[in-house]
């Protein structure tokens, strides 16, 4: 009780509401009475931040109240943003989301793309190239000379072939008749064809069969030179073979002399999971195009055709059935129905040296001009 | 010269909280500082927001003794505006270049700082009394806010007498004054 009259006396000394004899003998009080003096001290602060808090809290109610009344009469445009204002309001106001939006969606797009372009499979030609040799003139006249000269050394009376191969690639015998082969894109573009042995020995052929689809053609040679073969000691596999199946190929990529490569079966399906071929491993250069590739037992598993041009190592060859299809369309030709087939290697058995002495002679240089 | 005679009248009506005084500045300068804020990233609330500020800005500048405006109200505005709208821009990370702009500014770095402290104030103030609870709240605030009468207070809030009411308020403006002098202190030692 005693409390709140101290307060109330001090309450009305700040306000100045005292008579001045009552003032005078307060300010005495406060004097003498250190705890007086604190009091009004600091409720004369506490009074003044009351005050202003009211003073702000009114004012801000004034200025909400004026604001309200002044739109309401048309005297500011508050919130009257219109035709162009309040296009130039909302870009101002949205331009970084814009922005923002518009680069994620950027991003967006391209990654797609991206992705899209990764994902997607590609035209073959574009990652695969043909492993047919495109031998530039130069190399083919110098080819033409050593021919020339190897011909006068032996003054053989065979006429010499003089017209510059464009394209070579390897082929081999399926029938001691003279059937060979080889792929249909090594021949596909060229007008006459002909075929060199290990020896150097050269013999025209004429391309019977050509199947640009499964890539596999038949060439049959006609040459007078050409002695038919009783017997070839490689056979052609109907069955698929096995991954990690060690096989091995002969070939010319080096234009003159037969090149041996082994590796193994690595996939039982080609490019992008084409059925039609199989992937290998081995060693392959333009020139290989149309080589057999042959299993341990010396059975023909299929037609070495093309390679990743990306990746290294990865080649693919056409699956041998794909020859026996060939040979049947072949056959609807009555002209060609005695085409005969070896399904079993007389080679099997023997070690790889071996092998390829026998082999080798069966298999051909096959040069498109 | 009738101008700034103009133009003092008005800050003495805006000092005396006049509210015609305070209508007239409004409507002389809200629509460039909404146009300032606009402008630069900001929407129509934030003009609000940012012109009442510097109206409080510009009443405790009126308010203050030493109350002398050396320039004319519009440029003051101005400034202060665009000081606490580039101020609400850093701290909400939006900073853009406020400022390239016709109109010319004053320093108002004391006035803002000045203003920083009674905001600061102002806010223990409000938390201390939203603290309170009722009816205290209402209890002081009729009392010293709305200087009512004890009597009134009384009838109002339904005390017996208004020696009732006067011991009510004096438990209330206790607490109160514990609540805002311990924050008071709290915040003078943090700051």
């Amino acid at each position: 009780m005693d409390d709140i009259k101290i307060l109330d006396t001090v309450e009305r000394y700040i306000r100045g509401e005292m008579r001045p004899d009552e003032r005078l003998h307060f300010e005495n009080l406060r004097k003498t009475n250190a705890e007086i003096d604190q009091l009004v001290v600091e409720h004369t602060l506490f009074l003044q931040q009351l005050n202003h808090f009211g003073e702000r809290k009114e004012l801000s109610s004034t200025l909400n109240e004026l604001h309200t009344d002044l739109t309401e009469q048309g005297k500011i445009d508050s919130m009257k943003l219109k035709g162009k204002a309040k296009v130039v309001y909302l870009w101002k106001r949205y331009k970084r989301v814009a922005a923002i939006a518009a680069s994620i969606a950027g991003i967006t797009t391209i990654t797609v793309t991206m992705l899209v372009n990764y994902l997607s499979p590609k035209a073959e030609s574009a990652k695969v190239r043909e492993l047919v040799n495109q031998v530039n003139n130069l190399d083919a006249r110098t080819k033409q000379l050593d021919t020339k000269i190897d011909k006068v050394d032996k003054k053989s009376t065979k006429p010499v072939i003089n017209t510059p191969a464009r394209y070579n690639g390897t082929g081999f015998l399926i029938d001691g008749k003279g059937y060979l082969v080889t792929n249909s894109h090594v021949v596909k573009n060229s007008k006459n064809v002909y075929i060199q042995n290990n020896k150097g020995e050269q013999f025209r052929v004429k391309v019977v069969q050509l199947d640009l689809a499964k890539d596999v053609a038949i060439l049959k040679i006609e040459d007078a030179d050409f002695k038919p073969i009783s017997y070839i000691p490689y056979g052609i596999r109907k069955a698929k073979t096995d991954i990690a199946e060690p096989i091995y190929t002969l070939g010319f990529p080096r234009n003159d002399e037969i090149v041996y490569g082994e590796g193994y079966l690595s996939a039982p399906t080609g490019f992008n999971g084409d059925t039609l071929s199989c992937q290998i491993a081995v060693a392959a250069n333009p020139g290989n195009s149309g080589g057999p590739v042959f299993n341990h037992n010396g059975e023909v598993i299929g037609i070495l055709s093309t390679k990743e041009v990306q990746a290294e190592g990865a080649v693919f060859a056409i699956q041998s059935k794909y020859i026996y299809q060939a040979i049947e369309e072949l056959k609807k030709d009555t002209s060609y129905q005695k085409i005969k087939i070896n399904s079993s290697s007389s080679v099997r058995g023997m070690d790889r040296v071996q092998q390829v002495n026998k082999i080798q002679d069966y298999v051909f240089m096959v040069k498109g001009d | 010269m009738t101008q700034e005679n103009n133009e003092k009248t008005l800050l003495e009506g805006l000092a005396a909280s006049d509210r015609k005084a305070i209508e007239s500045i409004y409507r002389d300068n809200f629509n460039m500082v909404q146009s300032l804020v606009i402008n630069n990233n900001g929407s129509a609330d934030d003009a609000k927001d940012i012109f009442q500020e510097t109206m409080i800005v510009l009443y405790e500048k009126a308010r203050s003794g030493s109350f002398e405006l050396n320039c004319q109200i519009k440029t003051f505005v101005y400034s202060i505006s665009r000081r606490l709208w580039l101020k609400r821009l850093q701290q909400q990370n939006r900073f853009s270049t406020a400022g390239d702009s016709m109109e010319p500014v004053v320093p108002v770095e004391d006035e803002l700082a000045g203003h920083e402290q009674r905001n600061a104030e102002f806010e223990m103030m409000e938390n201390a009394i939203n603290h309170l609870g009722e009816p205290c709240k209402s209890l002081i605030e009729a009392f010293y806010l709305q200087k009512q009468s004890m009597q009134e207070i009384a009838a109002r809030f339904g005390y017996t007498n208004a020696e009732n009411a006067k011991n009510q308020k004096y438990k209330c403006l206790m607490r109160l004054k514990k609540i805002f002098f311990t924050n008071y202190k709290n915040g003078n030692s943090d700051g």
